[in-house]
């Protein structure tokens, strides 16, 4: 196990510095020159080379490159010149707020889809086939900024329930004591309840934004997948020796349908962590996803590589992620590799 | 015969809902199974033998249901019976075998749990004892080794094995009643023989009764005491096993009967008495004239393939520093030379492994050898790399038909698309009018009727869909055609005719077979010599009569013995 993890590793290597070349060349080819940007629309033409060559872009592009790769196997991603960070601190402080977010998206999602999905498929054709096609169908319809917004509306300003749609912390709480990142764990840690309800009650309403987007895909494959399995020659085997139901379901069936809803869970994680930027911008969430749009619009390259970089490597662990997850689920893929 | 049967269908009817109304599979059937007794339910696709074992267990799919009649199991009903009633009775008193044991059983779960779920399930073990009775009924389908096979999953374990499985999981837990649909079809005969015979043994020794459903004759008549034939959803004929062979009455039955191919008979005994004016002309193959004397269309000599081992990559075992000792590759095809003259037709047998099917897909060029000569015509074949032979003007001389009809069609070409294929690519530009009429052609010589061509394959049956390979493979005038048991998934009666059709065509276009199969009754019909290959060795070779009649050999003894034959029959 271990040595196939290894080899994994390996293998990724050679993407690693694809990713790496092909941002650094994205970005320079890119419209907008970052000099002028930033010296302002009065600067004088003298001003902005000065700026030009303080950030080393009078340089040819090799040298660049060169600089840049330097700096990155030092692990430094260089400095954003919107926030005047370093890029590895500002994504370390936003990374785990976008990442606290998708994942309580993605479990409520999954908490709601995979019986749905279940369900579906065991009684296909049924009132609750029909309900799980509704839902699915209505939640990805609606596009994420007006489902938060609707959210907004009705749970902050109409009913109250829900405070206001202000980040992850309402102002008059202290952050608890960093360990994970994750407001939610860490305020455990620290044991600190009150904290832990006001960040739940902030992250309730984006979660779901996010969660009802992303049931039609886990519904779908679900019920696609179980249907097949259900057909399935062992299914009826076990029916035979009159099995019960629920072992039937979800020993036997499930487990099977597994597979490729894990493959979609995959997909749609790294799909959400990257682009709920809009939902970042409805709920003034503090994500990565927000601070890489307006590193962009600011011709600002430092935060774009680093931004592409970490989601090329978060990806990548996932995919390790869900690689051994299938060795765990089914005994025929740990054979090879 | 007083005993109240422990099994009694009466009357039964089941319906299919389609989408053009309701289908009858099963029309009201009457069969009984007294106590002890073992009854084969024999019928060829279609006929409703398999509904109507899912009816008895009431395991129907969500479409079908029993329109009338009742089933009654030592006194229950079961059309009425409770569905947690026939969870009790399912597994515990009344178990299935099915077709295909490797797919029967739930691949990603260890097969020793998949037993212990049956036992929990009807409380004949209790959490502490599941394991151990669990590897007991391994051993009791005498699986080597039940401790360590507990633990293995179904991927790990040969077609046979993962069958033993299966019948161990159905008579776990002492059923009075087995039903066995298809048990041994897509099985060797040597390993068909021995899951045969280990029903039998277990059966009996139980006390068991036994429903066999299947399509071969000769595996009802070898092991069962009562045979019922059943015909589009009807049950023609019910007799005992003796008496059914010797003296069938129905005319579906003697038809079927005599479409199994059996030793002493021609190709054209297979079908039924058709007015000798316009039948082709038949010759039994040994009287077919092989033109021996000229040098062989294909020659092959010393031909080797053979597959590398997974090992863990190069790259990794540096990196850690392990050095793993080289696996000397595996053979499967272990230097074999053999010979198929003009006008000949050479059958290759054995069984699943032997190397057969990659010998033939080294003659068609699909893969390259590793070492040996296959020489086409004079021309050395196997030196051409196969990814250059499909532009060899070779390659439109050898051509193939292969095993499924279903699957080695297209789904979206219609019949005359499939027949046009090899000519589209290889026969040189016809027009579109030209095209046609030579598909029409070739339809009409394979038997197809021509209203048919436009059909796709779905539309067609199995037997038309083995006329639509057969068409496909012969339209650029082949003069090697393989044939890759080309008859395996039909129906007997099907099978003599594409048999037939196949002996046929051979003589009117002067082609040569190289006839690949495991079917030995069929390759003693169709073939002039046989080669029987093991473990990628050719172990004996001869004429068929030589081979097939007074084998040397042990193990071509040991296939010809696994044949189950129906009883002495008139021909």
């Amino acid at each position: 196990m271990l040595a196939q993890i290894g080899k994994r590793f390996l293998t990724v290597i050679p993407s690693l510095i694809g990713v790496i070349i092909v941002t650094f060349l994205l970005t320079r080819v890119l419209p907008g020159d970052t000099a002028s940007y930033f010296a302002g629309p009065a600067a004088t033409p003298q001003a902005i080379a000065e700026i030009r060559t303080k950030l080393g872009l009078d340089k040819p592009l090799p040298v660049q490159f060169a600089d840049y790769v330097a700096a990155l196997v030092k692990g430094d991603l260089g400095q954003s010149l919107t926030t005047g960070q370093a890029v590895t601190k500002d994504i370390a402080a936003r990374l785990p707020a976008s990442a606290e977010l998708t994942l309580a998206g993605l479990f409520l999602a999954m908490s709601i889809a995979l019986p749905l999905g279940v369900m579906a498929a065991v009684r296909q054709g049924s009132w609750i086939d029909h309900l799980c096609r509704i839902i699915a169908t209505a939640g990805v319809s609606l596009p994420v900024f007006f489902t938060g917004l609707l959210l907004v509306y009705v749970f902050y300003f109409i009913l109250g329930w829900t405070p206001a749609p202000l980040g992850r912390l309402d102002v008059f709480y202290s952050e608890p004591a960093r360990v994970t990142g994750f407001l939610l764990i860490d305020s455990l840690i620290a044991g600190e309840f009150e904290t832990f309800r006001a960040a739940f009650a902030q992250l309730i309403l984006p979660a779901v934004t996010l969660a009802i987007f992303s049931l039609a895909p886990i519904t779908r494959m679900t019920r696609a997948s179980m249907l097949a399995v259900l057909g399935a020659d062992f299914v009826r085997t076990a029916r035979a020796s009159g099995l019960d139901s629920s072992t039937i379901i979800g020993t036997y069936a499930f487990r099977n349908a597994m597979l490729p809803v894990v493959t979609t869970l995959g997909m749609v994680f790294s799909f959400l962590l990257g682009a709920n930027v809009l939902v970042e911008k409805v709920f003034a969430w503090p994500g990565i996803g927000s601070y890489a749009v307006e590193a962009l619009i600011a011709s600002d390259y430092a935060p774009i590589q680093g931004f592409v970089l970490t989601m090329a490597i978060l990806y990548v662990l996932l995919n390790l992620m869900i690689d051994i997850l299938y060795g765990v689920i089914d005994p025929r893929v740990r054979l090879e590799g | 015969m007083s005993a109240p049967p422990l099994l009694e269908i009466r009357n039964l009817t089941v319906e299919f809902a389609t989408r053009r109304g309701t289908v009858q599979a099963v029309k009201s059937i009457d069969i009984s199974v007294a106590k002890g007794e073992t009854v084969a339910i024999v019928g060829e696709s279609g006929s409703g033998k398999s509904v109507t074992s899912y009816a008895v267990v009431r395991i129907l799919d969500r479409a079908g249901s029993v329109a009338n009649g009742s089933i009654s199991f030592s006194g229950i009903d079961l059309v009425t019976a409770s569905e947690s009633q026939m969870r009790d009775l399912r597994g515990r008193e009344i178990s299935m075998i099915f077709q295909n044991p490797r797919a029967a059983l739930n691949p990603i779960r260890k097969v020793g749990r998949q037993i212990e779920d049956v036992l929990l399930q009807h409380v004949q073990a209790t959490r502490a004892t599941a394991k151990e009775k669990a590897i007991e009924a391994l051993a009791q389908v005498k699986i080597a080794n039940p401790q360590e096979r507990y633990d293995a999953y179904p991927f790990e374990l040969s077609g046979g094995m993962c069958q033993r499985v299966v019948i161990a999981l159905a008579i776990a837990c002492q059923p009075q009643l087995l039903i066995a649909d298809e048990p041994t079809t897509g099985l060797d005969v040597t390993t068909q023989k021995a899951v045969m015979d280990l029903i039998v043994e277990l059966t009996r020794a139980r006390g068991m009764s036994t429903i066999l459903i299947t399509h071969d004759l000769g595996l009802a008549a070898a092991y069962c005491d009562k045979v019922v034939v059943m015909e589009k959803g009807k049950v023609v004929e019910t007799a005992a096993a003796g008496q059914i062979f010797t003296a069938p009455q129905h005319a579906y039955t003697r038809r079927l009967m005599q479409a199994t191919p059996r030793i002493g008979m021609t190709l054209a005994d297979l079908l039924p008495a058709v007015p000798s004016a316009g039948a082709p002309e038949m010759k039994s193959p040994a009287a077919a004239k092989a033109d021996v004397s000229s040098t062989p269309l294909l020659s092959i000599e010393g031909l080797v393939k053979e597959y590398a081992r997974p090992q863990a990559s190069k790259l990794w075992s540096k990196l850690t520093g392990s050095s793993e000792a080289a696996k000397p590759a595996f053979r499967a095809v272990d230097g074999i030379s053999f010979t198929v003259a003009r006008g000949e037709t050479l059958g290759l047998v054995g069984e699943s492994g032997c190397g057969k099917s990659t010998t033939s897909m080294m003659v068609t060029r699909l893969i390259d050898p590793t070492g040996g000569s296959i020489m086409f015509d004079g021309v050395d074949i196997g030196a051409i790399p196969a990814k250059a032979f499909a532009a060899s003007p070779m390659r439109r001389r050898i051509q193939m038909v292969f095993q499924d009809p279903t699957d080695s069609l297209n789904p979206r070409f219609t019949a005359e698309r499939a027949i046009a294929d090899p000519i589209m690519r290889m026969g040189g530009g016809l027009g579109r009018d030209a095209l046609r009429a030579r598909c029409e052609e070739l339809a009409r010589l394979v038997g197809l009727p021509v209203d048919l061509i436009d059909r796709f394959p779905h539309q067609l049956s199995g037997g038309q869909k083995a006329r639509v390979g057969i068409a496909r493979a012969i339209a650029l005038d082949p003069d090697l055609v393989i044939l890759d048991e080309p008859t395996a998934a039909l129906d007997v009666s099907v099978q003599a005719v594409v048999l037939n059709l196949l002996e046929e065509l051979k003589h009117r276009l002067g082609m040569s077979y190289l006839f690949v199969s495991h079917d030995l009754n069929v390759v003693r019909l169709l073939c002039d010599r046989v080669i029987v290959m093991r473990t990628g060795r050719i172990v004996e070779e001869g004429t068929a009569e030589e081979v097939l009649g007074s084998p040397k050999a042990d193990y071509t003894k040991e296939l010809l013995t696994a044949i189950p034959h129906p009883p002495g029959v008139a021909a």
